[in-house]
């Protein structure tokens, strides 16, 4: 790490900073504002938009501040009248090709175009209108996303995401001059290429060029409609970063008063997302110590690691990326679907409501999930809408809700309860954490080392993340574990997907277990979060859900006393083959 | 260094220290990259030079070699000049077996380009080689610190190389004789237009245009373009005082020659349309910009937009010259503002 300090001075003001800092860092270090457009702190640099030019003493031209690194007795001046004319104009000509209909717009109100057309420009367009008639019309065809050319700004923010962040590649720049546009692989309809429905690039489109696929008007059409019992979901993911776009911070009450806020949207019951994604800890730790169980009687193909299959998109990943490990993926369904089967069987059961009309509702940090359709056993659908934790925010502020009033509620008290460990399935690393709390008392059949509740390696920022495991009593039936290495990996974003794939296929490394996490950081960084996304606020996010984990008096999901109730009366007594199809693809 | 040598193509940076900064650089391997993508309108000079004297432009490419510690050349062929390229590898290989003798590890090959005007500009050259889109790099770092795959890079256009063997063969001293202290020595001009000799022809630098004129115009220029579409307009009331050189008009060596029956209007106009096409699309000013100018000069045309718009057409201009990413959005507006304040009424009636 470079120490040395480079003094320079922005707008007369003085400033040190660490060698290879670019303008754009000193002057957030001043506190002196730069517009930037095409610029994100978890992108590659582009310089592409021009928005943030700065004059240089000695330079003819004016340069970017989030290309350009300092250097000694550099003199920046951030708001000369050349520079202010030149961001003017640049802002012009950004809307003269943009779309600029704001008030029908999904990003009105957050859009970094508007901002900056608020703060550089009042009048009439001064320019010709470029937006061409045939992009006005929106590719719609994805269920997740969204792409709207007439608002695009060229800035690429998505391309580089796209790319660089998570390896996908779907979107690339086709063409040059005034036909240069953001395009998919022969500009085909999203729903035909290869798109994993992340949604990392909306959280990070600037304008409403890509958002996501909006469902909440059918909730609200679902909640004015009396004869249906609608049934809401939310994720801790989704519950720690509300908060962050309706301005409030999460605290030990924030989820009671959510849940408050949920029943006054109108929903008619609200569950503990925590209960479900116990049981599928439960299941999925089942399933693997069944897998390891099959690879030890057959010796000659291994059938490991078992991977886990949770993330939506991953499965799409792997079917176009690597299809070679599809029949390693688990066949457990995800926490979400999970919910949505178990409401349309159990919950319905016990309510004695027909399946039918209930609708399940749940709010993820997630794109993707919009994409996930599977049948319970009833033949219908096990959740009904999938929506974002941006669109519930939309909800309660049409609703004009304020959260912080409001007093706390509880669950509906059927499916109320959560393990710690089932907080920590929304963070990368933390599905691995949760199986290891099980595992290991199911195996060993003694009560876990606490110091094991918090595993580091699998709490890092790294890409793929290891930890081994070795058992030295082991109940019965279970002896071939004794004394042997269980790995166990956390891969930590797709970007690393392909490494770690590439190690399974050269035989470098050899795991029983792995989590794969398509987003930055596990779901708490997923694509449906508030707007604006950065690595910073994702770790906050982690550190809250590690605390939740603490505080939960009980952190291993088998633990969850719930869970005692529906196997016992619902899932172990219903046919096998039923179960399956409950909790199983 | 002693000649003062600045560089043939458009911009005209001083050769001898673009190669000082980069033997400068500690780097096992480096490149030098001959600029062979002549594509500015009315410039055909370096085909010329690849054609008939590929071996002096070899010989230059070596010199730098030799100079910068480079042991790779590699010259970056315009598409159009694919025709070319077999004589070349012919040419190659009589160097290649030539430089043995002077047991000098430098070898030399030849990358076709994808035919993009923005690839002359030397990172997007860069970029293109490595197999990207054609788009300009964020400067600094400049390529003779971070060029090819990241690697020291002096790329010069071919008539650079071809004056440096010229130079080395006939010394420094010989060379400071033609031209001006500012723009020593001779310099190939392509000459095209309305004009009775058309073709390359060696002038002296510090020449001025009327004395151009005067050898070559047809009696009737009204105009002279001089550096191609992103050069300058000179037109007659200037011709006196208007020396070519880097005092005054830099150049690349394009000069077209327009008489009375031309329409300026449709000169700028043919320019512009020429930018909005060609503009990689990368930056803002220069994406957008190019087509509001061609745009805006359509309406004054047609009278959609008042004769006022024009200054709004000449700021935006001059904060594309400002503002754009690389040499090809900054000079659209020099042949814009001098069509336009030259020529003001054929651009409104």
């Amino acid at each position: 790490m470079e120490k040395t300090l480079i003094n320079l001075t922005i707008n007369n003001i003085p400033v040190s900073v660490q060698k290879g800092s670019t303008i754009l860092d000193a002057a957030h270090k001043i506190n002196m504002h730069i517009p930037t457009l095409c610029y994100h702190p978890d992108l590659k640099v582009a310089g592409n938009c021009r928005v943030c030019v700065v004059e240089v003493a000695g330079t003819k031209e004016l340069i970017t501040a989030c290309s350009t690194a300092v250097t000694e007795g550099m003199i920046v001046t951030t708001n000369s009248y050349k520079v202010r004319t030149a961001r003017k104009t640049i802002v012009e000509l950004l809307l003269s090709e943009h779309n600029a209909d704001c008030t029908k717009c999904y990003r009105n109100g957050n859009c970094e175009l508007q901002w900056l057309a608020s703060e550089y420009r009042i009048g009439d367009h001064v320019y010709h209108d470029l937006v061409k008639e045939e992009e006005k019309q929106p590719d719609s065809t994805s269920l997740c996303i969204i792409k709207d050319d007439s608002k695009c700004v060229r800035c690429q923010r998505c391309v580089r995401t796209c790319s660089d962040l998570q390896d996908v590649g779907t979107f690339s720049v086709i063409n040059k001059g005034k036909k240069q546009k953001v395009s998919t692989f022969y500009g085909k309809p999203l729903k035909d290429v290869f798109c994993i429905d992340c949604g990392q690039c909306t959280s990070r489109c600037p304008t409403a060029a890509l958002t996501e696929k909006p469902l909440y008007e059918e909730v609200w059409d679902a909640l004015a409609d009396t004869g249906k019992h609608v049934v809401i979901a939310t994720t801790p993911a989704v519950r720690v970063a509300i908060g962050e776009e309706l301005g409030f911070e999460y605290n030990k009450h924030s989820d009671s008063k959510i849940i408050a806020a949920l029943r006054l949207l109108g929903f008619d019951s609200v569950v503990d997302s925590g209960y479900f994604h116990d049981i599928y800890i439960v299941e999925l730790c089942t399933e693997f110590m069944l897998k390891m169980k099959q690879d030890n009687e057959n010796a000659a193909k291994t059938i490991l690691p078992y991977i886990t299959s949770c993330s939506p998109g991953w499965v799409e990943f792997v079917s176009t990326k690597c299809p070679e490990i599809k029949p390693l993926l688990s066949q457990c369904k995800s926490p979400r679907l999970i919910f949505g089967s178990l409401i349309k069987t159990y919950y319905a059961d016990k309510k004695a409501l027909n399946p039918k009309d209930i609708i399940t509702v749940s709010v993820t940090p997630c794109t993707a999930a919009k994409n996930e359709s599977t049948q319970s056993m009833t033949g219908i659908a096990d959740v009904d809408f999938s929506i974002t934790t941006r669109e519930l925010v939309r909800m309660i502020r049409q609703s004009g809700i304020d959260i912080q009033r409001l007093d706390a509620e509880d669950y509906e008290p059927l499916m109320c309860e959560h393990s710690g460990a089932s907080v920590l399935t929304e963070v990368s690393g933390g599905t691995t954490e949760a199986v290891i709390r099980t595992l290991s008392e199911l195996v060993t059949g003694n009560e876990l080392d606490p110091k094991m509740l918090k595993i580091m390696p699998l709490r890092s920022e790294h890409g793929i993340k290891e930890t081994v495991l070795t058992f030295s009593e082991v109940r019965t039936g279970w002896e071939f574990l004794k004394d042997q290495e269980i790995r166990f990996a956390a891969v930590n974003g797709s970007r690393h997907a392909m490494d770690f794939f590439k190690q399974l296929k050269e035989n470098q490394k050899h795991y029983h277990f792995a989590e794969v996490m398509i987003c930055q950081g596990g779901c708490i960084g997923g694509g449906g979060q508030p707007i604006p996304v950065s690595a910073e606020l994702i770790k906050a996010r982690a550190s809250i859900l590690y605390s939740l984990d603490e505080i939960c008096g009980q952190q291993k999901a088998h633990e969850n006393a719930r869970l005692n109730a529906i196997y016992r009366e619902f899932l172990t007594k219903t046919e096998l083959k039923e179960n399956q199809k409950i909790l199983y693809y | 260094m002693d000649a003062g040598l600045k560089g043939r193509g458009n911009v005209g940076f001083p050769t001898g220290m673009k190669w000082k900064f980069a033997k400068r650089e500690e780097s096992a391997e480096k490149y030098v990259i001959c600029n062979a993508n002549e594509s500015e309108t009315g410039t055909f000079k370096d085909r010329e030079i690849l054609e008939r004297v590929p071996r002096k432009v070899l010989s230059g490419m070596a010199i730098c070699g030799y100079c910068t510690g480079a042991k790779k050349g590699i010259i970056y062929l315009r598409y159009e000049y694919a025709y070319l390229k077999e004589q070349l590898q012919n040419e190659l290989n009589i160097f290649h077996e030539h430089i043995k003798k002077f047991n000098l590890d430098f070898a030399i090959e030849i990358f076709l380009g994808g035919g993009s005007y923005v690839s002359g500009e030397e990172s997007a050259l860069i970029e293109s080689m490595e197999g990207k889109r054609a788009e300009p790099r964020n400067k600094p770092p400049y390529p003779v610190i971070s060029g090819l795959y990241g690697l020291p890079t002096v790329v010069n256009n071919v008539e650079t190389f071809a004056t440096a063997q010229v130079i080395c063969a006939i010394g420094a001293e010989e060379f400071l004789k033609l031209g001006t202290v500012y723009s020593p020595g001779s310099k190939l001009f392509s000459i095209s237009g309305d004009t009775i000799k058309p073709g390359i022809h060696e002038l002296e630098l510090g020449t001025t245009i009327e004395e151009v004129v005067n050898e070559f115009g047809d009696k009737n220029t009204k105009s002279v373009q001089v550096g191609g579409a992103s050069g300058f307009c000179i037109p007659h009331r200037l011709f006196a005082e208007t020396v070519i050189g880097y005092e005054g008009l830099t150049t690349g060596g394009s000069m077209i020659f327009f008489n009375n029956t031309r329409s300026m209007y449709k000169v700028l106009h043919e320019y512009l349309r020429f930018f909005a096409e060609e503009s990689c699309g990368l930056c803002t000013p220069c994406r957008i910009g190019t087509q509001q100018l061609l745009l805006g000069i359509e309406a004054i045309k047609r009278g959609d937009r008042p004769a006022g718009y024009m200054d709004v057409l000449k700021k935006l201009a001059l904060n594309m010259k400002t503002s754009a990413k690389c040499g090809l959005g900054q000079s659209v507006a020099n042949p814009f503002i001098s069509i336009l304040e030259n020529f003001k009424e054929e651009i409104l009636y």
